[in-house]
């Protein structure tokens, strides 16, 4: 395995990984429509513990995203997660209600009350999707920054710090950019998409599968509009490209080209793309079909792994700088060295049993649908 | 010029990150022990009810006995389950905090340290997040094998991944297994093997779950204790209180034992953290372990001046002993780091102001190798002469941050006082648990002998021979019981304490301080996302510990 191979295999486990959180944006999606989705109170506990069995796995495979890109390209982490801060932190706060609002929510001695904690799932519904979907066009857009290794010499700073944001919002200049609230509100209303089309699976509920048919229109028209336009503004601009002495330089309609020349790239984001698209649709076009979760949770999966493989192989910097061109990150300048790619080459071996039995559980745990007797009789939240 | 154009950090910026980090690292403390320590419990718990389950399957079972095993199952699983995410909730930040607050850390020691986080999400958190739903939900929806297999699993996955985050933190204090690349600009793993199964890692590892078990064995005595208090659920109550009691014991013992490991293992590699543990200011062969000393709680001793804390009660030759198994040992103490010393067999220590030196020059080789590596003129010898420089001097790297020789030792009342409180309150529940122990197991002799010496001295009432109940006990008894509860949770937050600050200034021993580790931040930033997880932390905390004393005043759900 050569240092250049394992760079883009690396490349190849975040961008799976972080197709896998999009897809399992699903649970943020439900929670941000149970109101209307669920529109009794019993329907909205229905959606609550649909989404409440699954919660454990976005949130995780966040956590692990956060871990192998901290492991196989730590210049990133150290980049992105300390100089875009506030973006990071209020993703991680939305996240932290997340996880308690499940639990609290409807016990007795709850202080704050039930509608406080439905609240903090709402907002992470919305607000977590749209963040990290920012973060993600940040990927393409460029980001703010500076990164002087140099400085890690200079004993006379108060501090040696090699990377700085260079302006004082500390990543919230990203929302400024339109392009980047474009694919942030696209992946909210995917995240919607498969929200709806999760539960109206999961849950053996006549009320909300047929809620969730109509729902889903109002879910999908919006997300198709946002995806294309920022898929063909992606197309059209020009990109961050790096040579082989590893200096960066723009081209134009680079991620065109990426697609191009990484022709099998292509096949895999228009397969994903026809996948959603038949979900959706025939879930909205066919009465009795409940199944559209997995086409179209698959064909997301396909989708946002062609499209952050496209900002990252073929010689484009994944992590561009808006602030100084040659402070941008590739594959190439900023992952871990040759020893630590592969020892943790090894470890991704394992991987394939964690989907495994992963996927056993939650077969063992949805082979019976959800339904409004077993939230009365059996432990629910 | 320009990498300062855009300079944010002010001399805040440090020590709000620091205090940011601790909070969260603090608040993460409270909830984790108790996912370890009930987890245990209530596989216990499970397992009884799957054997009489199973026993009844073949015929030979009592129905009754079985449904009161998966009442008492469920029960300690709600309390799990109400703890745990907050567990969760209060982890998440800290995988990305490294991050957010320690950029320069994550970028200088990442290709190390990012593999045991990366390694932690993969087998573990998977592990843990997947069979605590199963074990949550699946109660009627798999057979009761599966369901015991997955409860063990969701403790399995948390240990697991205590094990990771612990070689993580035990290469913070004994960084192996890496080498600086200067052309890089970065430390480089070069032993997986070294790093992962570090014997400091090893030890703080069985340490820190094992004392996780004691705040689950303490939770649940104390439950029970109120249970019996108010005279309800009285069988749950003893029985698991047996359960509880005996894992308490267990781990109380190997608590020690990997404790006493421990502190050898930080006598061995972090000499400055064991001379602020014991406030040993001047050190030397023949040393005694301080029991204890009047060290002011709120101020740095003068250890320059001072010969040793006033009031001082102490072990003679304990800490030699302990530190180096020779109670003729030589231990250095404060200034004996910062002068420099010679052990009694020829080892030589340099005094700080030295190691500070030769930090500088490794920083100005680095510097120099790097001008002349990416200069035009070179024809290699300038650079490889550096590199010479910086190889030599590359031990004490770190120490070319430090301005002054009295920065790098770590807060002495904090780390000498968390200790002893440690400790003390380890051995109180040692003697807790047995007494426990003694008293809820029918041991022949052993039991009635203690219930009779008890009973004289008034501690119990007297009572017939041979009486084993703990029912109709004096209240006092089980308010003691239940007020062990936080003083456990303090005891095991100061092992933290003594473990981080101890370890200050360096974020990683020896190799990076604190002030070359942090981000890029103004103070005002960090300052208010510390309020901010204040609040939000403390607002859950308040949340949960209600939900959980409601929880436990309705008691179990008991099956028809």
């Amino acid at each position: 395995m050569s240092y250049e191979f394992l760079q883009h295999y690396w490349c190849f486990v975040v961008s799976l990984l972080g197709a896998l959180l999009v897809f399992l944006l699903f649970v943020q999606g439900a929670n941000s429509v149970a109101r209307s989705l669920g529109y009794t109170e019993e329907g909205r506990r229905l959606v609550y513990n649909s989404t409440g069995r699954k919660w454990e796995f976005t949130f995780t495979t966040l956590v692990t995203f956060g871990g192998a890109f901290f492991a196989s390209f730590p210049l990133f982490y150290s980049t992105s997660f300390g100089g875009a801060y506030w973006l990071w932190m209020i993703i991680l706060f939305t996240f932290v209600l997340q996880a308690v609002s499940y639990e609290f929510q409807n016990k007795i001695g709850n202080l704050l009350g039930p509608k406080t904690f439905q609240f903090f799932l709402t907002l992470n519904g919305i607000v977590g999707p749209l963040l990290l979907g920012g973060a993600v066009a940040t990927f393409f857009e460029g980001s703010n920054f500076i990164v002087e290794k140099n400085n890690l010499v200079d004993i006379t700073a108060l501090t040696p710090v090699i990377s700085r944001w260079a302006n004082a919002s500390h990543g919230l200049d990203a929302l400024l950019n339109p392009w980047v609230l474009v694919l942030g509100f696209a992946v909210v209303f995917l995240a919607r998409v498969l929200g709806i089309l999760y539960v109206m699976n999961n849950v053996n509920d006549e009320d909300i599968r047929s809620r969730g048919s109509v729902r889903l229109i109002g879910a999908a028209v919006p997300f198709l509009v946002f995806f294309v336009a920022y898929v063909i503004h992606l197309l059209l601009k020009e990109g961050y490209a790096v040579d082989d002495m590893g200096r960066i330089y723009m081209e134009p309609y680079k991620y065109f080209n990426n697609f191009i020349e990484m022709w099998y790239l292509l096949i895999v984001f228009l397969i994903g793309v026809v996948l959603v698209l038949f979900g959706i649709g025939k879930t909205i076009l066919k009465k009795d079909y409940n199944g559209g979760i997995w086409p179209a949770g698959i064909g997301t999966v396909l989708t946002v792994l062609a499209l952050l493989l496209c900002s990252g192989w073929n010689n484009t910097a994944y992590y561009p700088s808006t602030a100084d061109l040659q402070s941008s990150l590739t594959i190439q300048n900023s992952c871990s060295s040759e020893f630590t790619l592969t020892t943790m080459f090894y470890v991704s071996l394992l991987v394939p049993f964690v989907l495994a039995y992963i996927v056993y559980a939650w077969r063992a745990i949805d082979k019976k649908k959800l339904d409004k007797e077993e939230i009365k009789t059996d432990h629910a939240y | 010029m320009l990498q300062h154009l855009f300079l944010n950090i002010d001399a805040g910026t440090i020590d709000w990150s620091r205090a940011q980090f601790a909070l969260t690292a603090i608040y993460h403390w409270l909830f984790v022990p108790l996912t370890l320590g009930l987890a245990v419990i209530m596989g216990i718990v499970e397992t009884n009810y799957y054997r009489t389950q199973k026993a009844i399957s073949k015929g030979n079972g009592d129905k009754s006995v079985a449904e009161f095993w998966k009442d008492a199952a469920k029960f300690w699983q709600k309390l799990f389950g109400v703890n745990f995410a907050m567990g969760v909730a209060t982890g998440i930040i800290l995988e990305f905090e490294f991050g957010t607050n320690w950029s320069n850390y994550s970028w200088f020691v990442g290709d190390i340290f990012g593999a045991p986080l990366a390694v932690e999400g993969i087998v573990a958190f998977f592990m843990e997040s997947t069979f605590v739903a199963v074990m949550f939900f699946g109660w009627k929806k798999v057979s009761p094998g599966f369901h015991l297999a997955s409860t063990w699993l969701t403790g399995l996955g948390a240990t697991i991944s205590a094990w990771w985050i612990l070689v993580a933190n035990a290469w913070m204090q004994y960084p192996v297994g890496c080498e600086f690349n200067p052309d890089t600009m970065r430390n480089e793993m070069v032993s997986f093997a070294e790093v992962a199964l570090s014997p400091f890692a090893v030890s703080k590892f069985f340490h820190t779950v094992t004392s996780a078990w004691i705040i689950g064995a303490i939770f649940c005595v104390g439950v029970c204790c109120w249970y019996l208090l108010k005279k309800r659920h009285t069988k749950l109550a003893i029985e698991s209180m047996k359960i509880g009691a005996m894992v308490g014991l267990i781990a109380c013992l190997l608590t020690l034992a990997t404790g006493h490991k421990s502190a050898q293992d930080v006598a061995e590699v972090q000499p400055m953290k064991l001379a602020a543990m014991e406030a040993l200011y001047n050190g030397g062969t023949d040393i005694g372990l301080t029991a204890v000393a009047w060290v002011n709680p709120f101020c740095q001793p003068d250890y320059q001046n001072e010969a040793e804390p006033p009031l001082k009660l102490e072990m003679p030759y304990a800490l030699s002993f302990m530190a180096t198994n020779d109670i003729h040992g030589y231990v250095p103490g404060i200034n004996d780091i910062l002068n420099g010393y010679t052990t009694p067999d020829g080892k030589v220590e340099p005094s700080i102001d030295e190691k500070i030196e030769r930090g500088k020059k490794a920083i100005e080789a680095l510097a120099g190798y790097r001008a002349a590596k990416f200069g035009s003129s070179d024809d290699g010898s300038t650079a490889a002469a550096h590199l010479k420089v910086l190889q030599e001097n590359m031990k004490y790297f770190g120490y070319g941050y430090i301005k002054d020789k009295n920065d790098i030792v770590p807060f002495v009342p904090v780390n000498f006082w968390a200790f002893r409180i440690m400790v003390g309150l380890g051995c109180l529940f040692i003697l807790f648990f047995l007494l426990i122990v003694i008293l809820t197991y029918q041991i022949p002799f052993i039991s009635v002998f203690t219930r009779r010496l008890l009973a004289a001295v008034g501690l119990l009432p007297e009572t017939e021979a041979d009486c084993y109940a703990v029912t109709n006990l004096p209240a006092w008894h089980y308010w003691l019981a239940i007020i062990l509860i936080p003083l456990a949770y303090i005891g095991s937050e100061c092992g933290w304490l003594v473990a981080e600050f101890g370890r200050q200034p360096w974020t990683i021993q020896d190799m990076l301080p604190t002030w070359a580790a942090v981000s890029d931040l103004n103070s005002g930033s960090v300052a208010l996302t510390f309020f901010l997880f204040l609040i939000l932390f403390s607002t859950m905390l308040a949340v949960e510990i209600s939900i959980l004393l409601k929880q436990i005043q309705k008691g179990p759900e008991l099956s028809e």
